[in-house]
């Protein structure tokens, strides 16, 4: 029972922080990125290498967080930008952001093949401790640890900063927010990488926990996250944290009377069900239908 | 001639699929021609793949009959589905819809007689080339026809202003519903003869990764009318083909194209059918879809 | 009469839009409804045309409660509007934005349409034509709503609402960017329209547009009607004026 409370943690954990990245972007901006989980996976890739060449796991997350967060700078300069000049749709930015995730995973292939990968042996923490008969591994904590810490400080920057101000506003109105002087190229690339760098941070940690990075890692937690904004509220920042939660622990509950093949189904019949009695999630604000 | 029945035999496989892509990226577009957005073609697909594949199987339905008889349940999912979920739109609609793939997905997987994660094997190979072209022919018509009949326009008024169209008397839902239903009758259809094109079929090949696929074909090639999505079908189903050789690259090319689609065509490869003056503002494109 | 609303009331928030509004108009007049900005004009019609739910009250139309339908329900019992804010389809025709008017009054063409090479929509084009004709834009039908010029774009509203050949026209500030010379068309055309038993009700800042027009006119202020007569006597109305007349130089 405590064992499965700790892995609902820290599964939540891991959707809370890809999670967090999605829902950024569509607050500020209302587009659906789904190159996002071609960055959780360039994430889990770029501290392999980096940790190939003998940086530490540690050091790799932040490389992983750095070459994330420009990649999704450069993502939204070649596929976004043009497509905001010119004030296109969010389909159009959806199908755009496709393409680039279609291209990220190719180059990763192209390196690192289609299969499973490991990180180079003794790179990672493997001690075991135990809490009150409770066995718990050092690494899967420590990235607990710094998941929540994450949160927070996301949470942080966007409610009492300078750029979380700008970045309300921006989401807010952005005609409104270039006529109050806010400098809209910043705030919008400030907001792809942190974006893209949670999402890397992501991918790198949940790539040390199952220390299996493949090319398709992403997938399943694309699908996932959409439960988590959807269930928290679209473009909530604490209601994707809420959501993330809340769909691991009750996956883990389903469990118990759900076939495990049926686990999946969770959560998008969790994810339906909220649709349709309250479209706009449980923290979320925005009218969705308004006339 | 005998060069032409080379060709056939050699790329058989991938002119079938072109022409089932092609009908599948028309279904897509009877919604996005609508200006809704929605994902459950692939699902679609799926349901009426198994579904008949199941009936000429076990069942010992004649071919034609469970091709209808798949379509038909495929529609009859979407009907409670689409009253349900068009109270949404925009990007809840896609993920409503989305959602309901993948149920239909692990569904799949979990009900023991569909062969679960290793696919339906062995299934009849029946479906014959001219099947799916006589097909695809006539869904192109039926759409095309309805397009500019009172159905279309009304479904045009719907994407353009969707409580404009409300105010001259349109029913608004009951139209959504149609583009929906007529979507997953066509989707199903395709569905059952791909099955049967194909010997087996496995439950990813209608998930999520599928479901955007019908999308890109029918956005890259263009909503203003049926040709669009034919033509992103013929191209994402040729190419890969065509670039065999460079097939380590094939994703990336792929997803340039998307790109610069989106970036400089944003109304698809359409507009460059429609070399007219005011083309711009004619045509339809992922632009319009909310 | 035509039209007849109870009590009508519509709250957003703490604003109280519409309050208690009674109003009854008969068949074949014209009625002016008049007030300041915000006053409550816009939202009054949204409810009668079914694109809000009321909070309070009833609406009559032709004699049945017709308080809960949808906007397409009551198109089809003809209540035709125009928009404050223009909503064509833009990227339609002009012919087809008259054609997508003509909706409730064309049976549905699907399956005609599936006979080849036959022109099922040939008699209403000829009928949406002869109306695009009326109201000036006969030689605009092939160009898209999106490119008119905004005056244009106002009658090509008009003739959209006008192609269901409904009882009850209701226009909301139809004259708005409208120039003195397509003004005084206007007036024209509604004189006309009035002379053909339309019943209308006109939205209006465009004071001789609305005396000129109306044989009846309300007048709404913070969602209350303050005053209701013929135009001479609400010219006259010393409560009209301290409300209304005394704003209008700003509206
Ligand atoms: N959708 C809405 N949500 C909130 N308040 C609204 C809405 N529509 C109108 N209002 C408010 O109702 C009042 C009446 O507005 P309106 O009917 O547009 O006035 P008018 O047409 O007379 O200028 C105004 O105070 C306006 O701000
Ligand atoms: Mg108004």
């Amino acid at each position: 029972m405590a064992d499965q409370i700790y892995n609902a943690v820290f599964i939540g954990s891991i959707y809370a922080l890809f999670a967090l990245g999605f829902t950024l972007v569509f607050s500020v901006l209302d587009i659906l990125n789904l190159a996002h989980p071609a960055l959780f996976t360039l994430g889990a890739f770029t501290a392999l290498f980096a940790m190939q060449q003998g940086v530490p796991a540690a050091l790799a997350v932040l490389v992983a967080f750095v070459v994330c967060g420009a990649a999704g700078v450069i993502l939204d300069r070649v596929a976004f930008a043009p497509l905001r000049r010119r004030n296109a749709p969010p389909l159009s930015a959806m199908i755009s952001s496709i393409g680039v995730s279609l291209i990220l995973i190719r180059l990763i292939q192209l390196q690192y093949g289609p299969d499973l990968q490991a990180y180079p042996a003794g790179a990672l923490p493997a001690a075991v401790f135990s809490v009150g008969g409770l066995e718990l591994d050092t690494l899967r904590t420590v990235i607990i640890g710094l998941a929540i810490g994450l949160m927070l400080a996301l949470t942080y920057l966007v409610r009492s900063t300078r750029l979380g101000r700008e970045l309300r506003a921006l989401a807010e109105n952005p005609r409104a927010a270039r006529l109050l002087g806010i400098d809209v190229d910043r705030a919008i690339a400030a907001t792809f990488f942190l974006s893209a760098g949670l999402g890397g941070i992501a991918g790198a940690l949940y790539g040390f926990a199952t220390n299996s990075p493949f090319s398709q890692m992403g997938q399943s937690f694309e699908l996932k996250a959409f439960s988590v904004m959807i269930v928290g509220g679209m473009g909530s920042i604490p209601g994707a944290v809420l959501g993330a939660y809340l769909l691991s622990f009750g996956e883990i509950a389903s469990l118990t009377f759900l076939p495990s093949e049926l686990r999946d189904a969770f959560a998008f019949g969790l994810l339906f069900v909220v649709l349709l009695v309250r479209p706009r999630g449980i923290l979320g604000q925005r009218d969705v239908d308004r006339v | 001639m005998d060069g032409l029945q080379q060709f056939f035999d050699a790329y058989q496989t991938t002119i079938g699929f072109i022409g089932l892509n092609a009908m599948l990226a028309l279904s897509v577009w009877l919604t996005l021609y609508t200006g809704q957005l929605t994902l459950g073609n692939a699902a679609f697909a799926g349901i009426a793949a198994y579904g008949s594949a199941l009936l000429t199987m076990k069942a010992g339905y004649p071919f034609p009959l469970a091709l209808a008889c798949g379509a038909l349940l495929a529609a009859a999912v979407s009907l409670p589905l689409g009253a349900t979920v068009f109270r949404l739109r925009g990007v809840y609609l896609a993920i409503a819809t989305l959602a309901f793939g993948e149920v239909v997905r692990v569904a799949i997987l979990a009900i023991p007689i569909t062969g679960r994660g290793q696919g339906l094997v062995g299934i009849p190979p029946k479906t014959e080339l001219w099947h799916i072209f006589a097909s695809l022919l006539v869904i192109a018509y039926v759409c095309a026809r309805l397009r500019i009949s009172t159905v279309g326009r009304a479904w045009a008024a719907i994407r353009e202003d969707e409580l404009a169209a409300a105010s001259q008397g349109i029913p608004v839902r009951r139209y959504k519903l149609a583009a929906f239903v007529l979507g997953a009758l066509i989707a199903g259809w395709a569905g059952g003869l791909g099955a049967h094109f194909d010997f087996a079929i496995q439950p990813d090949e209608f998930g999520f990764a599928r479901a955007v696929q019908i999308l890109v074909f029918a956005v890259v090639g263009g909503i203003p009318n049926v040709f669009g999505p034919i033509l992103g079908a013929l191209l994402f189903t040729a190419l890969p083909a065509v670039l065999q050789p460079l097939q380590e690259y094939r994703d990336i090319f792929q997803g340039v194209i998307l790109v610069l689609v989106i970036v400089y065509l944003p109304r698809g490869l359409a507009t460059l059918l429609e070399l007219r003056r005011t083309a711009r503002l004619r045509t339809v494109g992922a632009e319009d879809v909310a | 009469m035509l039209l007849e609303t109870s009590g009508l009331t519509k709250r957003f928030g703490g604003v109280v839009a519409v309050n208690a509004i009674d109003l009854a108009i008969a068949e074949g007049q014209v009625f002016g409804l008049i007030g300041p900005n915000g006053a409550g004009k816009t939202t009054l019609i949204n409810l009668i045309s079914g694109h809000l739910r009321a909070d309070g009250g009833a609406i009559r139309f032709a004699d049945a409660d017709v308080t809960r339908l949808r906007p397409d329900q009551l198109a089809r019992r003809g209540i035709a509007r125009t928009f404050q804010s223009i909503r064509l389809f833009k990227g339609l025709t002009v012919l087809e934005n008259v054609l997508v008017g003509r909706y409730v009054r064309s049976r549905s063409d699907a399956l005609a349409s599936l006979v080849p090479f036959r022109d099922a929509a040939r008699p209403e084009r000829e009928r949406a034509r002869l109306l695009l004709e009326r109201v000036g834009l006969g030689k605009r039908a092939g160009a898209f709503a999106g490119e008119l010029a905004y005056g244009d774009q106002r009658r090509l509203e008009i003739a959209r609402a006008l192609a269901a050949e409904p009882r009850l026209l209701i226009l909301d500030e139809p004259a708005a960017g409208m120039n003195p010379t397509e003004s005084a068309a206007l007036r024209e055309m509604l004189r006309e329209l009035a002379a053909e038993g339309i019943t209308i009700v006109l939205i209006e800042h465009d004071v001789r547009l609305v005396m000129g027009a109306c044989e009846r006119v309300a007048v709404l202020n913070f969602g209350r009607k303050i005053a209701e007569g013929p135009p001479a006597e609400i010219q006259a109305d010393p409560a009209v004026r301290e409300a209304y007349l005394g704003v209008a130089d700003d509206a």
